[in-house]
């Protein structure tokens, strides 16, 4: 075992309520491209971070080139030659390429910076990469493809003798991550260890030379390249009985209430398709595939480009939440805490939101009628709180997701967006969020449903579309639904025409 | 990128050549503008406002605000007039002790900004009002004068035919300008107001180099402040007042982005020199003081409203272009 330049010994993780990591042990040998993979909240993110030392681990030791750690500080695992590059860029978009490259350690002479020679040698290092460009540029003027590269160049830089690399590919053009691939294939020629998460399992293939899975916070697997394929990876990452259950439905209806065609702009592109009278409609894919930037495009909140919204067999233009509000659509945002509710208000604050103007009389608000209204929806959907009065940041999770969703029932709205409608909440509010959707659609109303949860979206969609990258890569029937074929098409490689 | 390279360069030269038109129209319609005297009448009087908003555009950069420059001028006009004429201090401690009372004060805002993490603005606009406060109790708003003789060479005397005060505006631009653009120190200023979370994962102290800057402000203001008190000879607890505003407009109209990241003491020397011109213009042309005020207002507000709108479009500019490179072949 003497060339595992890092070992992982028995990590577990625990934060309140929930074992993040088990009991992970895994050896990275030096010069190799390690993949890790497994599924959204599989513990991936999580046992990078004590090795980058943003968390301490509750148990286990670290070991780097023989040395033992209980836990790693970001400090302490740079020093032992760790270098991650974030999923969101740490750079400063108003300073060059080399001065980010620098940023921290300068070089200069007495108080005045070597603006030359660290474009020199930023220069050197793009070249040693096998990378065109002008170190003089500012970053805030690259492209995010050339911003990674710089990213990387900053951890190169310190001499990192493991590189890890969070889900690299995924803000890049195909021809960017061809670029990417070639910079990783260079480092590992010199020996650096590259610890690689992604979703595409394409990218896995081409790149690693031993792949571990995770899975609910567990080890499961560790496979050389060459001893496995997709199918078994897939079989791996989701090998798993399903724990929630979900309310049974009879979805039979044929009435179209909306019709999307070829609907491009904010980063999607060409979008198609219909939305039934009480279905629920499942949008699978990866973060960043452009799930929530469409939900914006239906909703008001970002400008459509070309492509038509057809609702009710109206053409219909939204131009502003205000609009999409007015005719019938409603979205409950994935950032409940920020977009969904105001956390300083109350129960009763928040749930007349979007009814003010129907609970007032000449402009004032007539306090009985609120009062009717917030109480009908607390036991409505069995909002537990001490009271109406209550500020909404002391509620759960799952009670403030249903203090959103009552905000919205009391427009009487047809079309519910859900982004990401149970994250961040137990599984026994799951359960009740689940029976409120299936009470909305019961009623005729319809739901888009944006998930990163596969059984979610498996249990509860009547039919789903997939995307990727931005584009529409399938659509599903009930009857076709099987996770594999969800997996595939969400990690599509989508050829650019 | 080469498209919007030129917007950038032409919206820096736009506010030029605002600059150049205000020149001509007045030299129109302002009497006596164009002559050799008003100049040099103006670049007194533009000094304390000038070495101030290099002060400003360093914690500006970072992505603060001080505006409690204004009374920092007050408080020390005060404490030397009353020093060098209540208590028979010469005109060098005096100066000096100006000078440490800028730093202190600007150490002050810096700590307690960091420490604290209040805005900038709220703890800036505290100490505005304690400072004018401790002023008035000084001088019982009375002004005080009478100073040694060779105290007023600083802002009424002339070296080789050049103001005084002039060339120390001078060197205080250049040093400015070279601590932003070949010190180190200043590029970290860059990045701490461009993305402080980066700068700080890069290891840079962002706390100390904040507090750097309201002290590098803070001294500049006691620089300026012995100008003033030179140059008219009186003082006065009303003679910084508003002097904050004058100080962030130029700046805001020489570009530097009240957001942080963004600006150069040269773009804040052609702010420095509208709101001056301005000035001297309304005045020559008898426009009383309170519609001047009504003009300068408008003028800061013209120019946020258009920092803004240019950061806008540069944001969807950004966004389209991070779409094409993601749809390109």
């Amino acid at each position: 075992m003497g060339d595992n330049i890092l070992e992982l010994r028995d990590i577990t993780k625990l934060y309140p309520g929930v074992k993040a990591l088990d009991h992970v042990s895994i050896s990275f040998r030096r010069g190799e491209v390690h993949a890790l993979v497994g599924e959204n909240g599989a513990g991936k993110s999580t046992l990078i971070k004590t090795v980058s030392g943003a968390i301490e681990p509750t148990e286990g030791r670290i070991c780097v080139e023989g040395r033992e750690f209980e836990a790693l500080t970001p400090a302490l695992s740079r020093e032992n030659g760790i270098a991650i590059v974030y999923q969101e860029f740490t750079l400063v978009p108003v300073l060059t390429a080399a001065e980010n490259i620098f940023l921290g350690e300068f070089l200069r002479k007495g108080i005045f910076s070597c603006q030359r020679e660290m474009s020199e040698l930023a220069k050197k290092l793009f070249q040693r990469l096998n990378i065109q460009m002008d170190p003089d540029v500012k970053v805030g003027e690259l492209t995010t493809g050339y911003q990674q590269i710089v990213e990387i160049a900053k951890a190169v830089l310190k001499n990192a003798k493991i590189l890890i690399m969070d889900e690299p590919s995924a803000p890049l053009t195909n021809r960017e991550v061809e670029a990417m691939f070639q910079i990783v294939e260079t480092l590992k020629a010199e020996g650096v260890t590259i610890i690689y998460i992604s979703h595409r399992l394409e990218e896995i293939f081409r790149l690693a030379d031993r792949v571990s899975v995770l899975r609910d916070g567990q080890y499961i697997a560790t496979k050389a390249i060459q001893d496995t394929d997709k199918d078994d990876l897939v079989r791996l990452m989701v090998g798993r009985t399903l724990k929630e259950t979900y309310p049974e439905r009879n979805f039979t209806q044929k009435e179209t209430v909306l019709e999307v065609n070829h609907l491009t702009g904010n980063g999607v592109k060409n979008i198609s398709f219909t939305l039934k009278k009480g279905e629920i409609l499942g949008f699978g894919g990866l973060v960043g595939a452009g799930r929530t930037e469409l939900a914006a495009l239906l909703f008001g909140s970002a400008k459509i480009k070309s492509g038509e919204i057809i609702l009710r067999g109206k053409k219909f233009d939204p131009n502003s939440p205000n609009a999409a509000i007015r005719n019938g659509i409603c979205l409950v945002p994935e950032d409940r805490k920020q977009q969904g509710l105001i956390l300083e208000m109350t129960v009763q604050e928040n749930l007349t939101m979007a009814v003010r103007k129907k609970l007032s009389k000449r402009g004032i608000m007539r306090e009985s009628d609120s009062r009717e209204f917030s109480e009908k929806y607390v036991k409505d959907l069995t909002i537990r709180t001490p009271g109406i009065f209550q500020r909404v940041k002391n509620l759960s999770g799952g009670n403030q997701q249903k203090v959103v969703l009552g905000k919205w029932l009391g427009v009487d709205p047809e079309i519910l967006i859900f982004d990401e409608p149970t994250r961040g909440i137990d599984v026994g509010a799951k359960q009740e969020i689940y029976k409120i959707m299936t009470e909305i659609v019961r009623q005729g109303k319809s739901i888009i449903m944006i998930s990163s949860d596969m059984e979610e979206l498996l249990g509860m969609s009547d039919r789903m579309v997939m995307l990727s990258k931005g584009r529409q890569t399938g659509m599903l029937e009930k009857e076709e639904f099987t996770q594999e074929r969800v997996l595939n098409y969400i990690s599509e490689v989508v050829e650019d025409e | 990128m080469n498209r919007k390279l030129n917007m950038e360069k032409i919206s820096g030269y736009g506010v030029f050549f605002v600059l150049i038109g205000m020149l001509v129209l007045f030299s129109f319609i302002a009497p006596h503008f164009l002559e050799v005297n008003n100049f040099f009448n103006v670049s007194r009087q533009i000094c304390t406002l000038g070495i101030v908003s290099v002060g400003m555009t360093i914690v500006m950069i970072t992505g603060g605000i001080d505006l409690s420059v204004g009374y920092q001028i007050s408080l020390i006009n005060v404490t030397c007039a009353w020093l060098m004429v209540n208590a028979g201090v010469g005109t060098v401690p005096a100066i000096l002790t100006g000078l440490l009372m800028g730093t202190g004060i600007g150490l002050l805002n810096g700590i307690i900004i960091v420490k604290s993490g209040v805005a900038p603005l709220i703890v800036t606009l505290a100490i505005m009002n304690t400072l004018n406060g401790i002023s008035y109790i000084i001088s019982k708003g009375i002004p005080i004068f009478g100073f040694p003789k060779n105290f007023s060479v600083f802002g009424q005397g002339n070296f080789l035919g050049m103001p005084i005060s002039l060339i120390i505006m001078v060197i205080v631009f250049i040093l400015g300008a070279v601590l932003l653009r070949k010190v180190y120190i200043g590029k970290y200023f860059y990045a701490i107001g461009s993305n402080e979370e980066a700068a700080k994962l890069s290891g840079i102290s962002v706390g100390r180099l904040k507090i750097l800057a309201y002290t590098i402000c803070g001294l500049l203001s006691g620089v300026g402040a012995i100008l003033l008190l030179s140059r008219t000879n009186s003082g006065l607890s009303s003679n910084g007042a508003g002097f904050e505003f004058n100080v962030i407009t130029a700046c805001v109209l020489g570009g530097v982005s009240s957001n942080g990241g963004k600006g150069t003491v040269f773009g804040a020397l052609v702010g420095v020199l509208i709101v001056g011109f301005l000035d001297n213009g309304l005045l020559l042309m008898d426009v009383n003081q309170y519609t001047q005020l009504v003009v300068k207002g408008l003028l800061m507000l013209i120019a946020v409203i258009y920092d803004t709108q240019m950061r806008k479009k540069s944001e969807v500019v950004k966004k389209v272009k991070s779409i094409n490179a993601n749809n390109e072949v």
